[in-house]
């Protein structure tokens, strides 16, 4: 368990350390000048020594190699560097920015969870035959729908139309539920798709029938015996999702006028500030990373195989052959 | 003798269109033979697969109909509306939907419907573009990876990994940092986050295909690796990747509309699907149509692409 846990925090730290050496690669060494979107994405008549008077307060005149672990030995302190556009350290922009943000994705995953799942139990527990195919014809429709769109919907309603909710801002609780619905939409039908493909599928193993023959009623069928198994796949995508999440933040925040990571980004992005959008990238990864280790920790109380040290990627029924031969007297 | 030649005067006579099994092996030899030199008669089993699909799944075939509407609109515009979708008349500016005008006007008078309509050229050109190179880049590199393997693949899958566990929408948002702004940097951009999903699926199609028996007989009998790859392993694991490739280009066309809903993509005067909707934020209490209805245009359009993709993965399924 403890091998376990070490060699995720490694593989933690090196997904880290990959997302920054990405973020470094697409935004500094891709054919394009770094000097001249720092000088400001309207700045068309800047003259070459100003942009060398750049290139130097920002060490681009280095090769870029230096600059890259220049920026890598920063990182390991926490430092993210500064804003262009405000001068300020970006894990200021960034710190300040992730308690709104952490507001409504907290309640949109809720949502999604909720909702996802539930229909997802719904659509194979009915005998209803039609409503079942009803339920699993929603999810596909979820993913389709623009998020942006989708946001707009839910302010004309329930804005302008029926004034229920605020239309903007980040004051009180009711001004978290349109941002939190929109971000949950996408999410929670992601979820649906996954869980009741799985579950689909779970429900024709044979250890369903043997708890059958056994006599376990239906509902200990469905969520003792078969959600537990089916939730497996599931989780695997939960880093992936907050990720998704967390993307999905750039359009909510700017539709209902939000404070937060996503509109820290889309300014930053809007302005060309590199260091703002390298932050955010790192910042993403860091979501994933510890998301993908809070599953980690999960798994193995859902999937005892994990904590005697096997994989989960052992089919179910094949031992392992060193506890075969383990077991040999 | 007699009876012989009267049994074989009993068997109907050959036709061309002759559907019996053939059980000799020169049999199928001519029916192969007579395969080739008469290619009607594949593309004729081609429209019947088709016809099947479309009787099997209704919805599949109303989500083609859907596409080939869209595409056509794309290449086509003048068809659907002869009214100009950069000039408007003042005096119907703000119209809401009617007979006339079927998606209403907007602030300055034009037709919404002309502009949704010669956008759709704009979004889609973005979309094909993006699609084209996540899937020349991804099924490249996961060709290179599966069918080489060893440390290429390894080093190729490892940054594919890397590149996942960036949310697509963020990685597509550094690339227009550095890029710039403009429809085909977003559509570069978009593009480009796909390639780790498209090199995937192809990597893991490759890998299946390679320890197949007839890859191996390509290379007994003295082909280049250059032939067998893309002669004998590309043909076969393409597949699923085209398959990817029509859900691909839904995600893609929402993507293209978010970055140009919010600013980074074709620049407003320019009807655009994504900016449509943004520059209907403006009226959103007045005038509902203006976000709505290009909004619902979108969702449609992706809605079909994700169905064509079930409807080629079950057919795919079926034929293997």
């Amino acid at each position: 368990m403890t091998r376990y846990i070490a060699f995720r925090l490694l593989q933690a730290v090196g997904v880290l350390w990959a997302a920054y050496t990405v973020s470094f690669l697409v935004l500094y060494a891709l054919p394009g000048d770094p000097a001249s979107l720092l000088a400001g994405p309207d700045a068309t008549d800047v003259s070459p020594e100003q942009l060398d008077a750049i290139r130097a307060q920002y060490g681009l005149d280095r090769p870029l190699i230096v600059q890259y672990f220049d920026q890598l030995l920063h990182l390991l302190r926490g430092d993210l560097g500064t804003s262009i556009s405000s001068g300020r350290p970006v894990t200021d922009i960034i710190g300040e920015a992730i308690g709104p943000t952490a507001q409504i994705a907290a309640t949109g995953l809720a949502l999604a969870l909720v909702f996802g799942a539930g229909l997802a139990i719904a659509a194979t527990y009915t005998r209803h035959r039609a409503l079942g195919q009803f339920l699993l014809a929603l999810p596909p429709l979820g993913v389709a729908i623009p998020a942006f769109w989708f946001a707009l919907l839910l302010l004309q309603w329930f804005s302008f139309a029926i004034p229920i909710f605020p239309a903007m801002g980040d004051k009180g609780p009711t001004s978290i539920v349109l941002p939190a619905l929109t971000l949950a939409l996408p999410t929670g039908a992601t979820i649906a798709q996954l869980l009741s493909k799985s579950l689909v599928t779970t429900l024709r193993e044979p250890y369903i029938d043997t708890a059958w023959a056994k006599g376990a009623g239906r509902v200990r069928i469905h969520f003792a015996h078969a959600l537990r198994n089916a939730a497996l796949p599931a989780l695997t995508m939960a880093g992936l999702l907050i990720g998704q999440l967390l993307a999905g933040t750039v359009v909510t925040e700017t539709v209902f006028s939000r404070p937060g990571i996503g509109r820290v980004t889309a300014s930053a992005v809007g302005a060309q500030d590199i260091p703002v959008v390298q932050g955010v990238v790192v910042f993403a990864a860091v979501v994933f990373v510890l998301a993908n280790l809070l599953v980690d920790l999960i798994y193995p109380l859902l999937d005892p195989r994990i904590r005697v040290g096997r994989s989960p990627l052992t089919p179910r029924g094949i031992t392992p052959k060193t506890e075969l031969t383990g077991a040999r007297p | 003798m007699t009876e012989t030649a009267a049994l074989v005067a009993e068997r109907p006579p050959r036709s061309d269109e002759d559907e019996t099994f053939a059980s000799t092996a020169s049999d199928r030899f001519a029916d192969a033979s007579r395969n080739r030199a008469n290619p009607s008669r594949s593309a004729r089993g081609g429209l019947r697969r088709l016809r099947r699909i479309a009787t099997r799944h209704p919805g599949a075939l109303l989500a083609a109909l859907w596409i080939a509407l869209i595409l056509l609109s794309a290449f086509a515009p003048a068809l659907f509306s002869g009214q100009d979708p950069l000039d408007g008349v003042p005096a119907d500016k703000m119209q809401p939907p009617s007979a006339a005008h079927w998606f209403g006007t907007d602030q300055v008078g034009r037709d919404l419907f002309t502009r949704v309509v010669h956008g759709s050229a704009l979004t889609l050109q973005a979309a094909v573009i993006a699609v084209a190179i996540g899937l020349v880049v991804g099924s490249l590199l996961g060709l290179l990876a599966g069918f080489i393997g060893s440390w290429v693949d390894d080093v190729i899958m490892r940054i594919a990994d890397v590149l996942l566990a960036i949310p697509s929408l963020l990685l597509s948002l550094a690339l227009i940092t550095a890029l710039g702004f403009g429809t085909i940097n977003v559509a570069i951009a978009v593009g480009l986050s796909s390639v780790a999903a498209v090199a995937r699926i192809m990597r893991s199609e490759v890998i299946r295909v390679r320890s197949g028996v007839f890859v191996e007989a390509a290379f007994a009998s003295g082909n280049r690796w250059s032939r067998v790859l893309f002669r004998h392993v590309l043909p076969n694991s393409i597949g699923p990747v085209l398959v990817l490739a029509a859900l691909e280009f839904g995600t893609a066309i929402l993507a293209v509309s978010a970055l140009s809903f919010l600013g980074y993509g074709a620049q407003p005067p320019a009807p655009e699907w994504g900016s449509l909707v943004s520059t209907g934020r403006d009226f959103m209490a007045t005038a509902w149509w203006l976000t709505a209805l290009p909004g619902a245009v979108i969702a449609l359009t992706v809605l079909s692409a994700n169905r064509l993709s079930r409807a080629l993965d079950n057919e795919g399924r079926r034929s293997r």
